[in-house]
């Protein structure tokens, strides 16, 4: 079924003198481009695109979007990124006149209804958060705890404290010390306890006048809500710092408790995970920050403020008194955004809390189905994901956690994520959301036990067998990089 | 409605298996005083129907730039969009996948993106691009500080006021919590003051940030500029409108050593400022300085060609606070429909399509000089965006064309920081962008609204 | 492992030769990293103090810092070893060398371990 004709390289197909779209005649025919630009501006010939009807087009990205899975199309249990079903309605209404069409440098009389939406997007937000003021500029998770952290920074030099370090555990993602050093911050990781969760003591003796923010991911990685966390937050705060959630894994909690309820001044959400975003093939996302009141003066501008003008309910955009500035040029990741207030207005209260509810029961489900197989090394029950370890398997019969991965694919499931966190040899990730049918929990679970049960263990080896490819060498990838298809030089560039 | 599938019976059945009572139990590991003890106080769910209702409604209170006639420009741009950009994009095996850590499993994801980096390479003249960034602003940023881990300066960054206000004060934002510092230069008569350039760069320059054409619209001397930056050892940073790329010289024709750009005009609706598209691209003795997500080709087990995420050692996931830059994803979709748009283009439709913007607003520019008592900062050396100027101010402007149907914008007052704009013109100037999209009916339109 | 050479915690390893140190990294080391694809070095007449890094050796998917044995100067560069990766594994002690080093006081060589420590070291990394 694959047509391997029309998935090569779209400049590959290039046939000089084919095109797909036809301009309109332009004006001042009689005027040279010359008159209009200076002549050492104007280039000889345009870039050497290639040159490809639409039929082409259109047959060759259909053909490329068959090589992916996709939640459209398959289980993706995803550990971390939260792989929801996304509703089509969404995409239907993010294309409503009125939404997609709008220019950022519209005034705010025009743009009333998107400016209320907006609005209310970010109440919503700060009532989930218990955080009471929000920004939705960050565009994605990462960028929301950079914003955050320079908030936080900002806070401090308003009250003439200069504290630079950052705390995070060891099972933190890699964006927190990233986001840290990006805001000009000193990173200090911590061990964590035995169990997988934090270590209260560790974190006592690791805070001082220098701590300005401690992040965390509650619930963590392992999927384990900290029970200690209001305590952490009590160490953190007595020591002048602030408590910072990375609200990475919000599916768990939505309306059952509250980063701002048990400790946390700031947060962020990941609009593309927790509020079915959708996640784009790697993006756009959004991550709008909530933070508390007295942080609110330094959110980066614009945000949305409500006003009553002449008994009217006007909506404005508003730089805040002590902002830190911009993160972006314009509002914020709008088109997600939306998405995710689609989202929340279909739900309501009892729709999120019943998502994470039910995400927290699939999630125990494979859990305890798998845990004579792959056991998950840290907590009883566990929220909206859990992580696995081969380390038993790879010793007895010598299969990784890659291995199982790649035969899963076989099986036609997304892989787990894997190797993640650190702190798990042999990680396997597995989140497998709200949206899943317990048919296709059992059948998950069935195919992971024939794989860890093959009776030939080279056959797990060998997957993935039923992919268009099987295990790319990264290694070559590496050490020769070729990250641009270069024109073959038999053949000539086109002019 | 909450897209659940499990029915009360099969929950049961679930934790039956598991071995507990009910999901309260599960949720122990939260301690009770710190639990919510009242429903959220959100708005009430609403199915489809009603809340399509309520959306229209909201959506009509918001006036958009298809119900208005739109000339509005400064970073953001209505061009037309084919329709085979909507239609492959909306694909869901595309836009509901992830990030394409299972290479097996993302080759249509890894093979977009491929095409993507080589089709920014061959707009820009660059010999590698990433698999995007954010938008334009973080680009700048981005650059910035790849130029100063590539040149191991760490002077201040120098941004001529030609650069979009609102990119200067991300790139602040940023660099300034590092205690690293942007320098601004002067304009003069429009472009970039040389000499002030010239006096500004000091042996700890990393880079110089110039945009193609500048925020004014104007278009920039690159050649004389580079000499000087080079001159200096500094980067010669080019933020480019790729739209112009159909007719103007690629910035790495030019000389320029690091490419960003907006990638909005590339098949992106406007939709109130993003999601929009930050395009980097530099030569191929950066790559391993590069920020963001890098594919790469290789071959698979079987000798295979495919495509994989590529020099991961970069990023934030595998050197944590070293990484050279903490963005975790790229603006995947957005990368696709620019990827997607441009092969619909090519190069002739791209070079008809940048004539015809710059053509259009000549046209309009010229006739506005004619017809009205608007003064047009330059009747030249503009591409498809320019400065109009009236003694009673640009709001003046903006307000005369909105009543009749027109939005104009933003003024330079709105813009934001444009140093060596003089106070007069700051006040009098409007900014006004002519796409494909405006007709010649529109043109006269605009005219005629400020002729009176 | 080879016996005559002094030996850093962070894997480096250093031999003196004629008043100057060849720098290399140890056998050990690169079993662990695996798979190498890029290595960044210093340029000569490039001043470390001991225990600073001078440069990176990268797998598909981890990246180690390459710290300095000793205090010294930089004289020379193994500038082949980047497009021969494979030195490293086949002759870690030989033609993966990395740098040569003038060191600005050779007693410090006897700060290292010896092969003998090193090893101990070695063995108890890896429990």
């Amino acid at each position: 079924m694959n047509n391997t004709i029309a998935t090569r390289l779209i400049f590959e197909q290039s046939q000089p003198g084919r095109r797909s779209v036809s301009w309109p005649a332009a004006p001042l025919a009689d005027v040279s481009l010359q008159d209009m630009l200076p002549a050492s501006s104007l280039a000889a010939s345009p870039p050497p695109l290639p040159e490809v009807g639409e039929p082409d087009v259109v047959r060759h990205f259909v053909n490329l979007s068959t090589q992916n899975m996709s939640v459209d199309s398959h289980f993706y249990p995803l550990g971390s990124c939260t792989m929801k079903y996304n509703p089509k309605r969404h995409e239907r209404w993010a294309k409503l006149p009125g939404i997609i069409d709008v220019h950022p440098s519209q005034r705010d009389e025009d743009l009333q209804g998107l400016l209320g939406i907006l609005y209310e997007l970010q109440e919503m937000l700060a009532e989930i958060a218990g955080l009471p003021c929000v920004s939705l500029q960050p565009a994605a998770g990462a960028q929301g705890e950079l914003t955050a952290l320079l908030v936080a920074k900002a806070y401090f030099r308003s009250r003439g404290e200069e504290r630079t370090a950052v705390l995070f555990p060891a099972n933190a993602h890699g964006t927190n010390p990233a986001s840290a050093a990006a805001a000009g911050l000193t990173c200090r990781q911590l061990a964590g306890g035995p169990d997988g969760l934090l270590d209260l003591e560790e974190l006592q003796r690791a805070v001082n006048a220098q701590t300005a923010v401690f992040m965390i991911t509650n619930p963590s990685t392992l999927g384990l809500f900290e029970p200690r966390i209001a305590e952490a937050a009590r160490i953190v705060h007595a020591a002048g710092g602030l408590v910072y959630i990375d609200g990475a894994n919000m599916n768990a909690i939505m309306g059952i408790t509250r980063p701002g309820d048990f400790g946390g001044d700031m947060m962020h959400y990941n609009v593309h995970k927790t509020f079915t975003g959708p996640h784009g093939a790697g993006g756009p996302g959004a991550g709008p920050i909530a933070v508390r009141d007295f942080l609110g003066p330094f959110l980066p501008g614009p945000v949305v403020v409500r006003e009553e003008q002449n008994g009217e309910i006007v909506y404005r955009r508003h730089t805040p008194a002590s902002s830190i500035g911009r993160v972006r040029t314009f509002f914020g990741n709008v088109g997600i955004l939306l998405r995710g207030y689609f989202y929340l207005r279909t739900l309501g209260a009892r729709g999120v809390r019943d998502a994470a509810e039910q995400a927290v029961l699939n999630a125990n489900y494979l859990k305890s189905s798998l845990a004579d197989v792959l056991p998950a090394r840290y907590g009883r029950y566990c929220l909206h994901e859990f992580v696995a370890s081969a380390q038993q398997i790879l010793q007895q019969r010598g299969l990784s956690a890659m291995d199982i991965a790649k035969r899963l694919l076989d099986h036609g499931f997304h892989a787990p994520t894997v190797y993640f966190p650190l702190v798990v040899p042999e990680a396997l990730m597995i989140e497998p959301t709200e949206t899943e049918s317990l048919a296709t929990l059992d059948a998950f679970v069935d195919a992971l036990r024939k794989i860890i049960l093959e009776e030939d263990p080279a056959v797990v080896k060998s997957a993935p067998q039923t992919t268009p490819v099987c295990r790319p060498d990264e290694v070559r990838a590496a050490r020769q990089p070729m990250m641009c298809w270069t024109c073959p030089p038999a053949e000539s560039i086109v002019k | 409605m909450n897209y659940l599938l499990q029915t009360p019976e099969q929950q049961q059945t679930m934790l039956q298996k598991i071995g507990v009572p009910s999901i309260e139990t599960l949720l122990e590991q939260i301690p009770a005083e710190l639990r919510l003890d009242r429903p959220l106080e959100l708005p009430p769910a609403l199915g489809e129907l009603e809340l399509d209702g309520e959306l229209r409604q909201a959506a009509a209170r918001t006036v958009g730039a298809s119900s208005r006639v739109c000339f509005l420009g400064g970073g953001a741009y209505e061009h037309f969009i084919p329709a085979a950009v909507d239609e492959l994009s909306g694909r869901g095996e595309f836009y509901t996948a992830y990030t394409p850590y299972q290479a097996e499993a993302s080759q249509g994801t890894l093979q977009a993106f491929y095409e993507f980096q080589t089709l920014i390479c061959q707009l820009t003249g660059m010999e590698v691009a990433n698999a995007s960034l954010y938008e334009g602003g973080t680009a700048v940023t981005e650059a910035a500080f790849m130029a100063m881990r590539v040149t191991g300066r760490t002077g201040p960054v120098i941004i001529p006021g030609g650069v979009h206000p609102q990119y200067q004060t991300v790139c602040r934002t940023y660099l300034e919590s590092q205690d690293l510092s942007v320098v601004q230069t002067s304009l003069r008569e429009g472009v970039t003051d040389l000499a002030a350039l010239r006096s500004a760069i000091t042996p700890a320059t990393s880079c110089v940030v110039i945009q193609q054409p500048n925020a004014l619209g104007m278009v920039e001397d690159i050649d004389a500029i580079r000499e000087v930056v080079h001159a200096s050892g500094a980067l010669l940073v080019v933020v480019c409108d790729p739209i112009s790329l159909g007719i103007l010289k690629r910035p790495g024709d030019q000389g320029a050593d690091i490419v960003v750009a907006e990638g909005q005009s590339l098949g992106i609706p406007l939709q109130f400022g993003g999601p929009y598209l930050g395009l980097l691209a530099c030569r191929n003795d950066y790559v391993r300085k590069m920020p963001g997500r890098l594919i790469g080709k290789t071959q698979d087990r079987n000798g295979k060609s495919c495509y994989v995420l590529n020099l991961q050692t970069r990023e934030q996931h595998i050197r944590r606070d070293k990484a050279t830059s903490n963005i975790c994803t790229n603006q995947g979709l957005m990368a696709l429909r620019a990827t997607i748009y441009l092969s619909l283009l090519g190069p002739h439709g791209l070079a008809e399509l940048a004539e015809l913007c710059c053509r259009r607003a000549h046209y309009l520019a010229q006739e506005l000089a004619r017809r009205t008592d608007v003064k047009v900062l330059s009747p030249k050396g503009f591409f498809k965006e320019f400065v109009i100027r009236h003694p009673q101010g640009g709001e003046f402007l903006k307000q005369k064309a909105r009543a009749a149907g027109f939005d104009i914008g933003p003024t330079l007052e709105e813009f934001g920081d444009l140093p060596g704009v003089d106070p007069a013109l700051r006040k009098e100037g409007v900014l006004v962008a002519v796409t494909e999209c405006r007709t010649p009916e529109d043109l006269d339109g605009l005219v005629n609204a400020l002729s009176n | 492992m080879a016996e005559s050479l002094r030996y850093s915690k962070t894997h480096e390893w250093a031999r003196g030769e004629g008043g100057e140190f060849v720098v290399g990294i140890s056998d050990f080391a690169v079993g662990l990293l695996s798979d190498l694809v890029f290595i960044d070095l210093p340029e000569v007449g490039r001043k470390v103090a001991a225990g600073e890094t001078f440069g990176e050796i990268e797998s598909v998917k981890a990246v180690s810092e390459l710290y300095s044995p000793l205090a010294g100067e930089v004289v020379a560069v193994n500038t082949e070893l980047p497009d021969h990766l494979e030195w490293l594994n086949d002759d870690p002690f030989g033609k993966g060398w990395l740098v040569r080093l003038r060191v600005a006081d050779a007693a410090d060589a006897g700060e290292l371990m010896s092969a003998e420590q090193y090893k101990a070291h070695c063995d108890a990394q890896q429990h």
